[in-house]
C-alpha cells in the first residue's frame, strides 16, 4: 500500500450535472468512492461514462453540483492534481523515446534529474517495455502504447487512476497485458475507476458497479450482486444485450 | 531564347568559378534572410504557441490581423523601418540605415508574421490532440508551450521554410532600408534588380537563377532531414 495515510479519497459527487448549450448529459450524480478498490463504470454509448470520468479527475468542471476529495479536508489543488492519474483510450505520447516520455512525467514531479533514468527504467521494465526504451514512442504498437501510458501513470503513484476504455481498441494479448498491469495498482493501493464496454472485463476487474443510463446513475451495487441479478430493469437489459431505449 | 542560354552560361560560370563579387553577394543574402528568419523565429514560435493557447479577449482579432500581416507589401514594411531608422525617426540615433542590420530588421518584420501565424496553426491542432493527457498530468503553461513546439517541430520546420523563401525572395524592404549598396547591402534581388533596370539581362537572370538554385538547396535539405526525423519518430 502507498498511501495508506494521507490518500486524497474518498471522492465524493454531490448532484454533479453537466449541461451543453442546455442539453442535460449527466444530471444529478451523487456518489462516494472510497480507496483501495476498483470501480467499473458501466452502461451503453452516450450514457456519460466517459464525462463522469472526466469531471471526476477535473479536466472537465461540472455545470452543476460539486467534485471533492478527501472528505472535507483541506487539500491543496496541486495536491489533488498530482495524486490522480489518466490512461485515454487511446494513448497521448510524446513524440520521443518511450523512456522520455516517462522521464517528462518524472521532471513534472519534481524528481531529481540524475534519479530520473532509473525511475524511468523501472516503470518500463515492470511492464515488460524495457526493451523498447528507446524506441519512438510514436511508432510503438498500440498495446506497447497503452502499456508505456499505464508505466507513464506509474510513476505519479497515484491515490487514484481512471482508465477510460482502455482496452477497447486493442488484441486480447494485450488486453490481457492492460489489466494485468490494472491488478499491479490495484495491488499496490491504488484506486481504479474504469469505465469498460466488455463485460468479461467487467466481471473479471469489478469490485464495484457504477451503472448509468441516459446520464443517471441508475445503480450502485458491489460486482458480485450486480452480475447476478442487477436492481434495475435498465441494467437488466443492458447485461442481457438488449438494447436499452 | 539566347538571354536564357546566355544566362545559363553565366550562372554556371559564375557557379563555378566562384566570383568573389557575386560569393559576396550571395553571402549577404543567406546571412541577412537567415539572421531575419532566425529572428522571427525566436520571436514567432512562442508568440504562435501562445496565441494558440492563451484565452483573452481580442485573441481572434489578433489572429485574423497575423494571417492578414503574412500578406504585408515588402516595400511597406521597407518604408516603416526606413522611416523607423532614418535621422530624424525613433531610431535614428543608431545609425543603421543603409546597413545590413536594417535589412534583418525589415525582413525579421516580413517573416515574423508568417512564422507566429503557421506556428499558431500547428499548436492549436496539437493541442487538440494531446490537450486533455497534458492536463490531466498537470503540465505548467510554459512546459505545456514548450512541449507543443517540440512535439511539432516537423511542422514548425515548414513554417520556418515558408519564412526564409519569403526574406530571399523579396527586393522592396531590403532595397529600401539596405540602400543596395555595392558590397555593403547588395543581396541577390537587388542585385537582380539593379542590372535588369541596367540592360544586363544575362547578368539579372544568371543572379536569378543562382538564388532560385540556393532556396532550393535548402528546402531540399530541410525536407530530407524531416523526411528521415519524421519516418524515425512517428
Amino acid at each position: 500500500m502507498r498511501h495508506d495515510l494521507d490518500t486524497i479519497l474518498p471522492l465524493d459527487l454531490d448532484r454533479v450535472g453537466f449541461a451543453v448549450e442546455g442539453r442535460s448529459l449527466l444530471d444529478a450524480i451523487s456518489v462516494r468512492l472510497e480507496g483501495g478498490s476498483r470501480t467499473m463504470v458501466m452502461g451503453a454509448n452516450g450514457a456519460g461514462k466517459s464525462l463522469l470520468l472526466r469531471l471526476s479527475h477535473g479536466l472537465l468542471t461540472p455545470t452543476s453540483g460539486t467534485v471533492t476529495w478527501g472528505n472535507g479536508a483541506a487539500l491543496p489543488p496541486d495536491r489533488v492534481r498530482r495524486r490522480q492519474a489518466m490512461v485515454f483510450q487511446r494513448p497521448v505520447l510524446l513524440r520521443r523515446s518511450a523512456v522520455a516520455n516517462i522521464r517528462y512525467v518524472l521532471g513534472l514531479l519534481d524528481v531529481a534529474r540524475n534519479r530520473r533514468q532509473t525511475m524511468a527504467m523501472e516503470a518500463l521494465d515492470r511492464f515488460g517495455l524495457a526493451d523498447l526504451a528507446e524506441r519512438p514512442a510514436r511508432v510503438l504498437s498500440g498495446g506497447e502504447q497503452q502499456r508505456l501510458a499505464l508505466a507513464r501513470a506509474w510513476v505519479v503513484e497515484p491515490d487514484v487512476l481512471f482508465l477510460d476504455e482502455p482496452t477497447s481498441s486493442l488484441d486480447p494479448a494485450a488486453t490481457l497485458a492492460v489489466e494485468m498491469a490494472i491488478h499491479d495498482f490495484h495491488a499496490a493501493g491504488t484506486k481504479i475507476i474504469m469505465t469498460t464496454h466488455d463485460l468479461g472485463q467487467a466481471r473479471r476487474l469489478a469490485d464495484e458497479v457504477l451503472f448509468l443510463s441516459h446520464g443517471r446513475l441508475v445503480e450502485v451495487s458491489p460486482a458480485a450482486p450486480f452480475f447476478k441479478g442487477p436492481a434495475s430493469a435498465q441494467a437488466r437489459a443492458f447485461l442481457a444485450g438488449e438494447l436499452v431505449y | 531564347m539566347h538571354d536564357l542560354s546566355t544566362a545559363l552560361s553565366t550562372a554556371f560560370a559564375m557557379a563555378i568559378g566562384l566570383d568573389p563579387q557575386v560569393l559576396g553577394i550571395v553571402r549577404l543574402s543567406v546571412q541577412v534572410s537567415g539572421g531575419a528568419v532566425l529572428l522571427a523565429a525566436m520571436l514567432g514560435l512562442p508568440l504562435g504557441a501562445l496565441l494558440a493557447l492563451a484565452r483573452f479577449p481580442g485573441r481572434g482579432a489578433l489572429v485574423v490581423a497575423l494571417n492578414a500581416c503574412m500578406g504585408l507589401p515588402p516595400v511597406v514594411v521597407g518604408l516603416a523601418v526606413y522611416l523607423l531608422l532614418s535621422r530624424a525617426g525613433p531610431l535614428g540615433e543608431l545609425g543603421l540605415l543603409f546597413t545590413p542590420s536594417a535589412m534583418v530588421m525589415a525582413q525579421t518584420v516580413l517573416v515574423l508574421p508568417i512564422v507566429a501565424a503557421l506556428a499558431r496553426q500547428v499548436v492549436a491542432d496539437l493541442w487538440e490532440e494531446y490537450g486533455e493527457q497534458l492536463r490531466s498530468l498537470g503540465v505548467p503553461r510554459l512546459t505545456v508551450v514548450a512541449t507543443l513546439l517540440w512535439d511539432g517541430r516537423f511542422s514548425l520546420l515548414t513554417a520556418i521554410l515558408a519564412g526564409f523563401g519569403r526574406a530571399a525572395a523579396e527586393v522592396g524592404a531590403v532595397m529600401i532600408v539596405g540602400g543596395n549598396i555595392s558590397g555593403v547591402t547588395r543581396t541577390m534581388t537587388t542585385a537582380i534588380a539593379l542590372e535588369t533596370s541596367k540592360g544586363d539581362l544575362p547578368l539579372a537572370l544568371a543572379l536569378g537563377i543562382i538564388l532560385i538554385a540556393l532556396v532550393t538547396a535548402v528546402n531540399a535539405a530541410v525536407f530530407l532531414v524531416g523526411q528521415t526525423a519524421r519516418r524515425r519518430m512517428g
